[in-house]
């Protein structure tokens, strides 16, 4: 793991340069299919293909575990910046989503807590403002992509720049709970076909 | 004579001096082609040749240009970089439409041997039949079977996109008429059946030489030079000479460890990285025994290259040194150690590395600023990672660090330049 820690963090909790992604705690189901999609060009960062280019299913599945077991507190967010209306609007469409344009909330599938859900479902909190906004850029542009079926695709396009800042901004903004974990499972189920709660090959 | 007769018949001289120059040109594209039965009935395929097929596109690492990142096992649409362009490999799978289903065996051989398509269009080279034209009649044959076991895939395949002249058959054919002459492997009787099998797999379809060898300015490679090592088309990696023991010659080592880095990608004093990393997961790792020995031994008998003179010690950039100390302290002693000891299996030493002291610093620049793994195998299935620094030291911070190490612990690479530091 000693590759990942420059951008990472020493313990996969990331560092402070703005835009890495923690690591830990995450669903380990999700972070193998991330690092798979880096390596087989459905995810688009030259550096993660470069690095994963030549390693194995098992062995990305050995590192996604061990990330996945962490269990490392999150430190506080910044403080936001935007306005209370771009945070509340933020805040709307996690929750409630826009059914007027189809877009379903975002704890209907990340969990009402926002922490993910095993095991392929990954929490949305404690993440930099920037990797959050840049994610949700790259599902519109379809720089980034899941095996089929792709649900957070279909979502991802009918998202515009108000809403990507939006939410980006209010999700960075949250306090993370202290026993915050991945959900064992979504109470009302999958409500859109998802590679991510599917099998994992 | 008029001075205006005079300039038709210079001009009728140059137009037969241009049609025989042609012609010779021609001529030499069709040398060596056997006559290709364009009716010839359906390929009854043993599933012994088939398996061997399968074997012999794992030596020729075929998939590792013929399959696109994520995409259906060889069915093309890699992009290859080059001088000249991007070339883009075909889809080899039996798809009638956009593979080979409507070749046959001839076909396939004749693109093998002579690099000319079905359709009769000559090939680029980036398609190595300036290597694959030694490798057997029978070999090629399975290679063709395994080929068509696979399930086609409807895959057009993508039109290169090579800058004028390069992109005209004419100036293929020229290229072609200059620099390449189909041929067949010969045994060498003075030596061992070992050492030929090597031979022939180091430089038939192994094809080593299209990255550890020297290309000239139409990026032609050398076959009389061999493995002198140059660095890749189109990517700033440098392949290492084969045959230099300051390089990545192999004759001082035990035939053993040579096997194991092929097969495993690491061992105790080296590891591979960049593009070998890809040959090892990709090729050689799935070799047997018998074929890797065979490849060690042939690879250790190459006659070496002289050491070179040692140079004047070179002038000391102290303060570019200095900085690179620094910088060396804070992001790479941690695994590295104080002394550049390195841990072994863990952490590659970088004192008296002679990766880290090659003339070529390409590589070094790579690895800081990319990181990278070594390839997982069976035998390494947890290779240890470098990580990239790209985004922490700019391109002066990997010029001082990659100066300090090049210059510690009786290390004796040269200074790196900034200008060296900023290739990409």
């Amino acid at each position: 793991m000693a590759a990942c820690i420059t951008c990472h963090g020493r313990e996969g909790q990331a560092t402070n340069s703005g835009y890495f992604p923690r690591l830990a705690g995450k669903p380990a189901g999700y972070l193998y299919e991330q690092l798979r999609s880096f390596r087989d060009g459905r995810r688009q960062q030259a550096d993660m293909s470069h690095l994963l280019a030549n390693l194995s299913d098992t062995y990305l599945r050995e590192m996604a575990e061990y990330f996945a077991a962490l269990d490392l507190p999150y430190p506080p967010p910044a403080p936001s910046d935007l306005p209370a209306a771009q945070l509340a609007r933020g805040k709307a469409m996690v929750f409630e989503g826009d059914a007027a344009r189809g877009i379903p909330a975002c704890a209907s599938c990340h969990g009402q807590a926002l922490t993910g859900v095993q095991p392929g479902i990954p929490g949305l909190l404690g993440l930099p403002r920037l990797y959050i906004a840049s994610q949700l850029g790259s599902w519109v542009t379809g720089d980034r992509r899941a095996p089929a079926p792709d649900c957070m695709a279909e979502v991802g396009r009918k998202l515009n720049n108000e809403d990507i800042l939006a939410v980006a901004g209010w999700l960075a903004a949250q306090p993370v709970a202290a026993d915050a974990k991945p959900a064992a499972a979504l109470p009302a189920g999958v409500s859109v076909a998802c590679s991510a709660m599917g099998a994992h090959p | 004579m008029t001075g205006r007769r005079l300039l038709v018949r210079a001009l009728l001289a140059l137009a037969v001096l241009l049609a025989l120059l042609a012609g010779a040109v021609a001529m030499l594209n069709l040398r060596g082609e056997d006559p290709v039965d364009d009716h010839a009935g359906p390929f009854a395929a043993t599933p012994g040749q088939i398996e061997r097929g399968r074997y012999l596109a794992l030596a020729g690492n075929c998939a590792g240009c013929h399959t696109a990142r994520g995409g259906a096992a060889y069915a093309g649409g890699r992009g290859i970089q080059t001088p000249f362009g991007t070339i883009f490999a075909g889809n080899l799978t039996p798809d009638d439409a956009t593979g080979i289903g409507r070749w046959n065996a001839d076909h396939f051989w004749r693109a093998m041997h002579n690099g000319r398509s079905r359709d009769g269009r000559l090939l680029y080279p980036a398609f190595p039949y300036t290597s694959f034209t030694q490798i057997s009649r029978e070999d090629s044959d399975a290679l063709f079977a395994w080929l068509r076991s696979l399930p086609p895939v409807a895959q057009a395949n993508r039109a290169h996109t090579l800058r004028f002249p390069y992109d005209t058959q004419a100036a293929l054919a020229v290229w072609r008429a200059l620099f390449f002459r189909p041929g067949a492997f010969t045994p060498q009787p003075a030596q061992s059946a070992e050492w030929n099998r090597g031979a022939y797999l180091v430089g038939g379809l192994g094809h080593c030489i299209a990255c550890h060898g020297s290309r000239n300015a139409l990026g032609a490679t050398d076959t009389a030079r061999g493995l002198v090592g140059g660095m890749l088309p189109g990517e700033n990696w440098y392949a290492p000479a084969l045959d230099a023991a300051h390089e990545a010659g192999v004759a001082e080592w035990p035939a053993d460890e040579v096997v194991a880095l092929l097969r495993t990608g690491a061992t105790a004093r080296a590891a591979v990285s960049g593009p070998m990393a890809e040959v090892v997961y990709a090729s050689t790792q799935h070799l047997n025994d018998a074929d890797l020995r065979a490849m060690a031994t042939y690879l250790q008998t190459l006659p070496q290259a002289p050491a070179p003179a040692p140079a004047a010690p070179p002038r000391r950039n102290e303060a570019l040194l200095l900085r690179g100390e620094r910088i060396y302290a804070q992001q790479c002693a941690w695994c590295h150690g104080d002394q550049g000891e390195g841990e072994p299996g863990a952490f590659p030493p970088l004192a008296g590395n002679r990766a880290v002291n090659l003339d070529n610093p390409a590589n070094l620049v790579q690895m800081v600023r990319r990181g990278g793994y070594a390839p997982a195998t069976e035998g390494n299935p947890r290779p240890y990672g470098m990580p990239p620094f790209g985004h922490v030291l700019n391109d002066d911070d990997i010029a001082a660090v990659l100066s300090y190490v090049r210059a510690s612990w009786g290390n004796t690479g040269a200074e790196i330049t900034p200008r060296q530091a900023m290739q990409r």
